[in-house]
């Protein structure tokens, strides 16, 4: 193991230009990859802002018993599709208007807006159809009026979710493949040059798993550096886009730890089958 | 020690490179491999140290069989040989002793007995002056001096030389050829590859001549047992050894 690390020291040490050129075009690759990250990740956050917004609002029939409209929030409640209920009575219906619209304060009088169930829906049940089951379920009561939840408006931001979701994992997936390609060749192109000594420790007999060892060595530690240099990358556009354009969202450690960690896996991934491939040729 | 059993080699790209190829070398002998170019001198030798598997026949290296030998078993054969190049094949990033030393670390040698191996090989080879030069320091009859002792440091049955005075003038050829008769006066076996036919003709050593991919001619063996069939009166002439 000793000279496995020597060896991988020494060859950063004797193609400098070169080895820094590797992790360069590995840090790149993942800056792209990263930018993209950065990017999937903002619009996931803001489309789940926009998504807590779900809502489905029954409206109770004036006169109706306290203890019927309190059992059917125990009820709705208790519907697996459910976060929350909210009991909404005429006046704090008509503060919240009046709150909301306030150029309009003088139009509302009291007693104008009619007590309400709000309902908002756990994460991952407000699609469409989860939406206007639970709103027919609602419309089962007789004192609860009419129910409305902006059919239009959910079905439209649920489109643009999945044509999010969607490009996210094609460009994704894309840039992943063109950064694994992009590593593979530099790191094959380091291996190339080392043609000549894979051949030597061949002929004194060194086995394939001795020549491999300071190869894959050198692939994880190029990828690692690689990966440190893109976080680097984007963290600068963030604090860029952060103090230009708009207040953004960045990775967590755990998800950094894991970008960099993903260069390490690529860098050793790319190496195993450039020296493989080469080791199977001479 | 080295058994060639009918051998024949054929490239995918290249046609046949050998065809029914016979002799063996014994323990401590010294033979030259002879031919023009083409001839199969440098495939018989990378059949020996195995780069390269026989199309057909046999070859059989310190009781190890080509047909048998696994992928796994390969590096332990080659440390029992030794293999020197006409163009040294040197890391030029290592000095002389980093470049012999490199032989027995791939080997998983004690780092304590390197030292003195180390020493003690390139002493033999008349370098022990010039240890931590680096290889584009030394003249070409050094830097071959440098690659014989790396292939003699795991103390080889057998020293195969691939043209190792090719790239060299005649006064350093003539010292390399010295040292390899001195190594071989020590009890190694050596097969040398080579077209100088000076140096043949000068030195009284087993010949086995090779003319397009065939043994024409083996000074071990009587002249009638090596078939001549198939080499033409100028093909002979283009070979030209005659022991």
């Amino acid at each position: 193991m000793n000279l496995a690390v020597r060896e991988a020291m020494r060859a950063f040490k004797r193609a400098p230009v070169l080895s820094a050129l590797s992790v360069t075009t590995i840090a790149f690759s993942l800056f792209a990859f990263g930018l993209f990250g950065l990017v999937a990740l903002n619009l996931r956050a803001a489309l789940q802002q926009v998504e807590e917004r779900v809502e489905i609002r029954g409206f109770i029939a004036d006169g109706t018993a306290p203890e019927a409209t309190s059992a059917a929030v125990g009820d709705i409640q208790a519907f697996p599709e459910v976060a929350s209920v909210t009991l909404v009575t005429p006046a704090e219906a008509l503060e919240r208007a009046r709150r909301e619209l306030g150029e309009f304060e003088g139009v509302f009088e009291a007693g104008i807006l009619p007590a309400s169930i709000e309902v908002r829906l756990r994460e991952g049940q407000r699609d469409p159809e989860t939406v206007r089951v639970v709103a027919r379920r609602m419309q089962g009561y007789d004192f609860i009026d009419d129910v409305r939840y902006g059919e239009e408006w959910v079905e439209k931001l649920y489109r643009i979710r999945n044509i999010a979701t969607a490009s996210t994992l094609a460009l994704g997936l894309t840039f992943a493949l063109v950064a694994v390609i992009i590593i593979g060749s530099t790191i094959r192109m380091a291996v190339l040059a080392r043609t000549e000594e894979i051949h030597i420790m061949r002929l004194v007999g060194a086995t394939d798993s001795f020549i491999r060892a300071p190869f894959l060595l050198e692939g994880f530690l190029k990828g690692a550096l690689g990966g440190l240099l893109a976080l680097l990358l984007t963290w600068l556009a963030y604090q860029v886009v952060g103090q230009y354009f708009t207040q953004a969202a960045y990775f967590d450690p755990f998800v950094a730890g894991v970008g960099v960690m993903v260069g390490a896996l690529i860098g050793l991934t790319g190496s195993a089958v450039s020296v493989g491939r080469h080791l199977r040729q001479v | 020690m080295i058994r060639f059993s009918h051998v024949s080699k054929q490239y995918a790209r290249g046609g046949p490179a050998l065809e029914d190829v016979s002799f063996h070398l014994n323990r401590g002998e010294f033979a030259f491999l002879t031919g023009p170019s083409g001839a199969g001198k440098s495939t018989i030798l990378k059949l020996v140290y195995v780069m390269e598997r026989p199309t057909a026949g046999e070859v059989r290296v310190d009781g190890r069989s080509s047909v048998t030998l696994n992928r796994h078993e390969i590096p332990a054969l080659r440390r029992r040989l030794g293999v020197v190049f006409q163009d040294f094949m040197l890391l030029q990033d290592r000095t002389a002793e980093q470049n012999v030393a490199f032989a027995l670390e791939v080997t998983g040698a004690p780092a304590s007995a390197i030292g003195p191996k180390v020493a003690r090989a390139l002493t033999q080879v008349g370098l022990a002056a010039k240890t931590t030069a680096m290889p584009h320091e030394l003249s070409g009859g050094e830097q071959q001096r440098v690659a014989i002792a790396r292939a003699l440091v795991n103390d080889p049955l057998v020293l195969l030389a691939d043209e190792p005075t090719g790239n060299l003038d005649v006064r350093a050829s003539r010292s390399v050829f010295q040292l390899l008769r001195e190594i071989n006066a020590s009890g190694t076996a050596v097969l040398m590859a080579t077209h100088d036919l000076d140096l043949v003709r000068a030195n009284d050593f087993r010949t086995i001549e090779m003319n397009r991919g065939r043994l024409v001619f083996d000074s071990a063996v009587p002249t009638d047992a090596v078939s001549m069939r198939d080499v033409t009166p100028d093909d002979t002439d283009a070979a030209g050894v005659s022991s």
